[in-house]
Parts: C-alpha cells; structure tokens; sequence
C-alpha cells in the first residue's frame, strides 16, 4: 500500500533565516502512529499542520492520502479533498462553543457529506458513547471538563471517518487528573487501526502507542526510531538531552 | 457621623446641575416673554399652508401644521429605514471583503472605508445629488429591464417611484453608514478566535460556510453594540436631508419655525420626535441583541 503521507525536502521560513521545516522528508504508513516529540518552537505545529493544508510551506513536495499538495497557493477545493479524509485535534479543542455538543459532530458530516440528519445524530450518539461522553450530548461546551471536551474533539473528528488523525499536543491544556481519559481513547483508536500523527510529550503514551517517534529540533529531523531504541539508546546526543528534561520535569 | 468625600462630591454636583437647570429655565422664559407670544402649541391645528412634494400619507397645504410634521416624521423614518437595511447589507460586504483571503478585495475596501471616513457626510450628500443624480444625462436603466432605472428625476425600482432627492439622501446615507459598518463587523469577526477558523476548516468545511455556521453567530455579540451607535448616528445624520431639500422632520420643522415664529415649540417638538425615533432603533437592537445573546448561550 502507497504511504498515507510521503513528504519530501519540506521547508518553511516564517522570518528570513530562521526554518520552521529545514529539509524534512518523512512518511507514514496505513495503520502507522507516528509520534512527533521536540522542544517548544521545533516546528512540531508547523509540520503537522502542513499535513491538512493549514500551513503552507515555501518548498519540497509533499502527498497525503495520494493527493498532491502544492507549496502554496492551493485550490480550495484540492485542499477540502484532502481535509474531508484528514481529522484533526487540537491543544485548544477548539470546540464550537455556540453549538450543542451533538451540533459540533454533526455539522461537517451534513455540510460536507451531505448526510442525513437522523443519520448524522445517529453516528455522533455513537461516536460520544465509544469516549464515554454520550451523557453529555446536549450540553453545550463551557459545560464540560477539559479532558470531556477534547474527547468531543475527538469525536468530532472522527465523524468524518477519516483515514488519518493529526494530533497536536492533546493533552497539554488539560489538569494532570484529566490527560489519561484523553490518551485512553486515542490508545483504542490506535488498536483500532488508525493511523495517527501525535505531537506529544507524554513518553508513556509514545512508548506503549507509538510505531515510531520523529524528534525534530529548530526545524530538524535529528532522528526516527522505535520507541524502544528512542527511550533506551536514542541515537544522537540531541535526543538524549531533550529526554532528560521532560523526564525531569 | 462620618460623611465622606464621595457623598459631598456627589452633593456638589447635584447643586450644580440644578443651577443650570435654574439658569435654562430662566432664559427660556425670558425669551418667551421677548418674543410675547407665550408658550402653546394651539397653532399646531393651524392650516400650514405650504405644499410637500414628498408625502408618503395624503398631505396638501390646507392640512395642520401637526400633520404636516407628522408627514417629515414619517419622511424621515422612510429615509432613516431603507438606509438602515443598505447599509447594513453593503457594510457588512465590505467588512467581510476586508478581512477575506482574496488581497484584491481586500485593498480595494480598504480604500473604499478610507475615503469615505475621511470626507464630510454633507460634501457626499452634495455629491450624491447635485453631481451623481442631477448629472444624469440619459434615463440609466440596469440590464434586467424594468427592475431599476435612475434618472435624473429619481429612481424607479420595481416599479417604485423615488424621488432624486429621496434617491440621493438613501445613497449618500447609506455608502457613509456603511464605511463605520464595516469597520464594526471586521472588529467584530477579529475578535473571534484563529482556533475556529482552523477548526472548520480542518472539518473540510466551506469558508462560506464557516464564516456563516461558525464565526458570523460568534461575532454578532460584539459587532452589535457598535451597529447599533452606527445606526443612531445614521437617524442623527438624516437631518441633513436639508441640504438636498428632501422633506424630513427637520426640514419641516425649520420651514414651521419660520412660519410661525415659535423656535421654542419647535425644537422641543424635534427633540421629542428625535428621542422617540433612537429610542426605537436602540429598543430594537436590544431586542435582538437579547434573541442572539439568549440563542448564544442557552
Ligand atoms: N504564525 C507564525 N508566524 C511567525 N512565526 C511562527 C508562526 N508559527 C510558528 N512560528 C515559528 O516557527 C517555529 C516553529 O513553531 P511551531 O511549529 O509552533 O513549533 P512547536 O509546535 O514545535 O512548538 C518557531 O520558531 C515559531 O516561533
Ligand atoms: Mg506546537
């Protein structure tokens, strides 16, 4: 099977001089979690989110689900190609927070798919019962916890039965108490064999979960390995380092 | 008993409000007694004997003073609503233009707010009637037939007649309104989040449709305040209809003042008329701004 995201030499400069991508070439299989680590500002964001067209990059090519994206200035309508396959979750959930829980789910499956409504509501209950949140159906965001609402997020998401999953830093905004309900859910969807991208610093989750793990530094790959090479025997002296500080933390 | 100094500020200022009070109330009357003719609103009954050229109820010039009013009262509202809807509708194109993707639009916008917020509002007016309308040459009429024609006689849209001053006043309201609009619904959508616009679009969603599904419902809250001080200011800025001689509440009023030498009735007459008019654009919007808040947040 071709890979679901074959990127090539991607660069991306959002101040002259400084790369936000230098030169990435990195691709993902069907079924594959790919975990992308680094410190703040290594352009962990900036990659995956030229995975669903959010960010455009100045060269390199770059393929997701077998469609091109250009560098820039891409259709409208190629990106939504690829946007209606690609689901994505966010450190901020970014919930819709004028719509009820089960209107967030539903919305992009009747506006994008055209499906029925009853259908539509049909599969969200669904979606909500599999994170445990279907309680919570008509509530409307501000209504729920950190860690619930992201795992609407992920429901929503996944409304769309998407191919692949990008995740960045699902965690991060939420108490300490709340992260494990969030990675619970991303771990059976795993099993379940999606592929996923995560951008996380949760190394529980990268070890147990994670096919691979990309550590990227000011735009780098510094280097790709198992978890278990990555944990116990990290190849570059870059990697050693950033490990040491998360596990200090 | 310990009385602060907020207490006595607040004494202070009540004593010289009231002075001031004193003061007006006592000018007033003195230039009532100068001009001998009293205070009374009897000759609101009188015939008003002038001619209206616009009259939106049956009016000729045998009619009262009182209903002659009560025709620029409904002139103006007439003016103050139909500009209310254009402006809002070309305002709320424009803001959207201005912080859209595509970069010709959105220069061509910023330039459209620039010049329009940077001339007076009576120059526009003069332009709007005596160069655009009154310069018409030939009869304009748009594409599709008979659905809009301008002359230099007026507008004639579906079949409605509308006068050249009443046309010129609409369009210079409206393009003036409309610049401040704009600027109100691009504040209004900036402060909506960037999470929600990658959000929808992450969805596979429309940008059409996001801005209609998703940011338009979350900016309403804040665009309305600043439209509803646009439209005030709108009402307020009708009155200078006089200066393209369309009949508002204002212009009658001047030509009673004259007639009847009572500028003391009048004005109290316009002021009252005035608060009436914001009092119901500001009631409306409060209305709606309630249904929106209510829907927003249930
Ligand atoms: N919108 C932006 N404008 C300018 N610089 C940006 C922007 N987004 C990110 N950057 C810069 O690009 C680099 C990578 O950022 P990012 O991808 O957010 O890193 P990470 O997610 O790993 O913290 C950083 O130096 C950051 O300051
Ligand atoms: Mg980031």
């Amino acid at each position: 099977m071709p890979p679901i995201i074959k990127a090539t030499k991607l660069t991306k400069s959002y101040s002259k001089g400084i790369f936000a991508l230098d030169n990435i070439s990195i691709s993902v299989e069907p079924g594959e979690v790919l975990v992308v680590m680094g410190p703040s500002g290594s352009g962990k964001s900036t990659l995956i989110r030229t995975f669903n067209g959010l960010e455009t990059f100045d060269s390199g090519q770059l393929n997701v689900l077998g469609i091109p994206l250009e560098s820039q200035n891409n259709e409208e309508r190629n990106i939504r190609r690829i946007r209606k396959r690609v689901g994505m979750v966010f450190q901020q959930f970014n919930l819709f927070p004028h719509l009820s829980i089960l209107d967030n789910i539903t919305l992009a499956p009747i506006k994008v798919q055209k499906r029925k409504k009853m259908e539509a509501e049909q599969n969200a209950l669904s979606l909500l019962s599999q994170m445990g949140i279907a309680s919570h159906a008509k509530k409307y965001p501000s209504q729920l916890s950190g860690g619930e609402q992201q795992r609407v997020a992920i429901a929503r998401a996944l409304a769309l039965k998407p191919e692949l999953l990008l995740f960045d830093e699902p965690t991060s905004a939420l108490d300490p108490e709340r992260v494990n309900e969030v990675l619970d859910a991303m771990r059976r969807l795993a099993e379940q064999g999606m592929s996923m991208v995560v951008v996380t610093h949760e190394i529980n989750f990268a070890k147990e979960v994670g096919d691979r793990i990309l550590f990227m530094d000011s735009g780098k790959v510094i280097e790709t390995s198992t978890p278990d090479i990555f944990f116990l025997n990290a190849k570059h002296e870059r990697s050693r380092k950033f490990l040491n500080q998360i596990k200090n933390k | 008993m310990k009385i602060s100094y907020n207490a006595i500020a607040q004494l202070l200022i009540a004593l010289l409000v009231i002075f001031v009070i004193c003061i007006l109330i006592n000018n007033l009357t003195l230039n009532l007694i100068k001009t001998g003719l009293g205070f009374s609103f009897a000759w609101l009954f009188r015939p008003a004997s002038f001619a209206l050229a616009e009259h939106p109820l049956p009016y000729s010039p045998s009619d009262s003073y009182a209903w002659a009013l009560f025709i620029g009262w409904l002139n103006s509202l007439k003016v103050i609503f139909y500009s209310l809807l254009l402006a809002t509708l070309i305002g709320t194109c424009v803001g959207l233009f201005r912080v859209g993707k595509n970069a010709l639009l959105r220069i061509v916008s910023a330039g459209y707010i620039a010049i329009i917020r940077q001339t007076p509002l009576l120059l526009q007016l003069m332009f709007w009637y005596f160069v655009a309308i009154l310069g018409i040459k030939e009869t304009i009429t748009s594409p599709i037939g008979d659905l809009l024609s301008i002359s230099n006689q007026g507008t004639n849209f579906l079949g409605i007649k509308l006068s050249a001053e009443f046309t010129s006043l609409l369009i210079g309201l409206s393009v003036f309104t409309s610049a401040y609009i704009a600027e109100v619904v691009r504040g209004g959508i900036n402060s909506v989040q960037k999470g929600q616009w990658e959000s929808f679009r992450s969805l596979g969603l429309r940008e059409s449709t996001g801005l209609y599904k998703i940011i338009i419902p979350q900016a309403l809250p804040a665009i309305l305040p600043g439209l509803t001080s646009q439209y005030l200011n709108l009402a307020k800025n009708s009155t200078l209809a006089i200066a393209v001689g369309y009949s508002d509440i204002y212009a009658i009023n001047d030509t009673i003042i004259n007639q009847t030498g009572r500028p003391i009735e009048g004005f109290i007459i316009l002021l009252l008329s005035f608060l009436f008019l914001n009092l119901l654009i500001s009631n409306g919007m409060e209305l709606l701004n309630s249904m929106i808040t209510k829907s927003n947040n249930p």
